[in-house]
């Protein structure tokens, strides 16, 4: 863990003309960490990430992801930050007329590899989750537990140097669940910055150094500090580790 | 350019099916009322050329009730600078113009007909000199230019033209709008699939891609059929048009009309490719 790969200074979301969804938000996060990011229903999770995978612009505060500006960057700006941002939706949103080989080679076709570059890569993720003998069916053919690892290796292919996962385990099974953390702290140890939004605290505690980041009516509950002040990331002026 | 060039993989983005659509038919109908009007335009342009060029130096002297003046009028004409022919009207060839319009009283000796006298002057004379060299010849005769008896139809061959002209920029507003349409439609059938793609880092220029090509096929396909039919039946009507083009002294369309028809679902394709560019980048900009 070497710096601050995400910092919210004062972050609100609100869409349209509704109440804010997330208000005030201020926290960083370090390089290298897992964070699984928690709270109840309608605490404002999804907004939150899809702020981190610029799905989203803040309505107010200043937004920095790997050490750039991004509240107010041109739009132009944001293909090639999404580039370095892996994301496992909950819904898997993968292509479905496209088989599991090029739902997984699309990262990389877009970043613009040659067919001779796709080819090994893909092969390998798809072996990595245990599907190298799924690569040519579509999506509706897969089971759920196939489809998330489907979504998965789609958002680890390319390396990213951030991976957003939002309830990668809420339509699987418990052993299904265990392997998907297994893939995730793989990528962690490579060096991957991991977010994993979930209800599920079992989750939490089968994952020994994850940071726990608390979300409740659409503001960060801290309770321990460690959000505001992950371990690496030394507290900014003027403030206090609590 | 590039936009046309799209590999298999990103092909498979988009079946081809979801952008198709109404629009080749949409685009073939268009192209062939495009065809048709613009080969009727042409048709007119031609024809009012011919006409103009046809009596284009061309001038009658009038003597009212004065054919016995009619040499001294000759005459000055003759004199006069830059005449290339005068020649006069015979007056039979009057009586039998006159007998159309009145009947046989058109005929009778005791009509009094003035004398028409044709004068056809070289290029660059001026017919100002002609003219006043025959009205101190002859007081009370006439200096009238051919064209100006034929002003109003050549003007009405004009307007009709530059309808026509109109028509045709018209339709292919129409068809760039039904492009825009298109575009839009395409690309809220694919909304999730874009969503996936830009949510991946890709940027608008590689989402319009996948559409530009498609509907540039579509177009193309549609231009072709549309201009194919609209040449087909313009081939019909100036075949038993042979008449009229041999009362205009030339053929209605000529091989360079026929070139520019063929090029318009040309044009027409690449007018679709280039409105739906920009179409698809501007929808795609309204998105974060």
């Amino acid at each position: 863990m070497t710096g601050t790969i995400v910092e919210f200074d004062r972050v609100g979301l609100r869409y349209g003309t509704g109440a804010e969804v997330l208000r005030d938000l201020e926290f960083r996060l370090a390089q290298g960490a897992f964070y699984f990011l928690t709270g109840p229903s309608g605490a404002g999770k999804t907004s939150l990430l899809k702020l981190l995978y610029l799905a989203q612009r803040p309505t107010r505060g200043r937004m920095t992801l790997f050490g750039e500006e991004l509240t107010g960057a041109p739009r132009e700006a944001l293909p090639a930050f999404r580039r370095r941002i892996g994301v496992v939706f909950q819904d898997f949103r993968l292509i479905r007329h496209l088989s599991a080989f090029d739902n997984v080679a699309l990262p990389l076709r877009i970043g613009g590899a040659s067919e001779e570059e796709v080819e090994g890569p893909v092969r390998e993720m798809l072996a990595w989750v245990g599907l190298a003998d799924r690569a040519s069916a579509r999506p509706p053919t897969l089971s759920g537990g196939e489809q998330q690892r489907v979504a998965i290796a789609r958002a680890v292919i390319g390396r990213p140097e951030l991976l957003i996962a939002d309830e990668p385990t809420g339509n699987v099974d418990a052993a299904m669940a265990e392997r998907i953390l297994h893939l995730l702290t793989a990528m962690n140890r490579l060096g991957t910055t991991v977010i994993v939004a979930t209800h599920d605290l079992g989750l939490v505690a089968a994952t020994p150094g994850a940071q726990l980041v608390r979300l409740e009516k659409g503001v960060l509950v801290d309770p321990t500090g460690a959000l505001k002040h992950p371990p690496g990331a030394p507290p900014r002026a003027g403030e206090a580790r609590r | 350019m590039s936009y046309l060039l799209v590999s298999e993989p990103e092909r498979r983005l988009i079946p081809s099916s979801g952008v198709r659509g109404p629009v080749p038919l949409l685009i073939a109908i268009m192209t062939f009322v495009m065809v048709v009007v613009a080969a009727a335009g042409l048709a007119l342009a031609n024809t009012a050329s011919v006409v103009r060029s046809g009596v284009e130096h061309r001038y009658s002297i009038q003597i009212v009730d004065g054919a016995a003046r009619a040499p001294a009028a000759i005459a000055a004409a003759r004199a006069a600078p830059g005449v290339a022919l005068v020649e006069q009207v015979p007056e039979e060839d009057l009586r039998r113009t006159l007998e159309r319009w009145l009947g046989p009283a058109g005929a009778e000796a005791d009509l009094p007909i003035p004398a028409i006298i044709d004068v056809a002057l070289r290029p660059g004379a001026d017919p100002a000199t002609v003219k006043s060299a025959v009205e101190r010849a002859v007081p009370g005769a006439r200096f009238i230019a051919h064209r100006a008896s034929l002003e109003p139809l050549l003007e009405a061959l004009t307007g009709l033209t530059r309808l026509a002209f109109g028509l045709v920029l018209l339709i292919a507003l129409a068809s760039a709008a039904a492009v825009v349409l298109a575009a839009r439609a395409a690309l809220d059938t694919h909304r999730a699939t874009i969503e996936v793609m830009h949510g991946i880092g890709a940027t608008d220029r590689q989402v319009a891609r996948l559409f530009v090509r498609q509907i540039a096929l579509d177009a193309l396909l549609g231009g072709v059929a549309g201009a194919a039919v609209a040449g087909f039946i313009i081939a019909l009507i100036l075949g038993g048009a042979g008449l009229a083009a041999t009362l205009a002294g030339a053929p209605l369309l000529g091989w360079s009309d026929a070139l520019l028809l063929a090029l318009l679902p040309i044009l027409v394709a690449l007018l679709a490719t280039l409105v739906a560019r920009a179409a698809l980048l501007r929808a795609l900009n309204d998105r974060l």
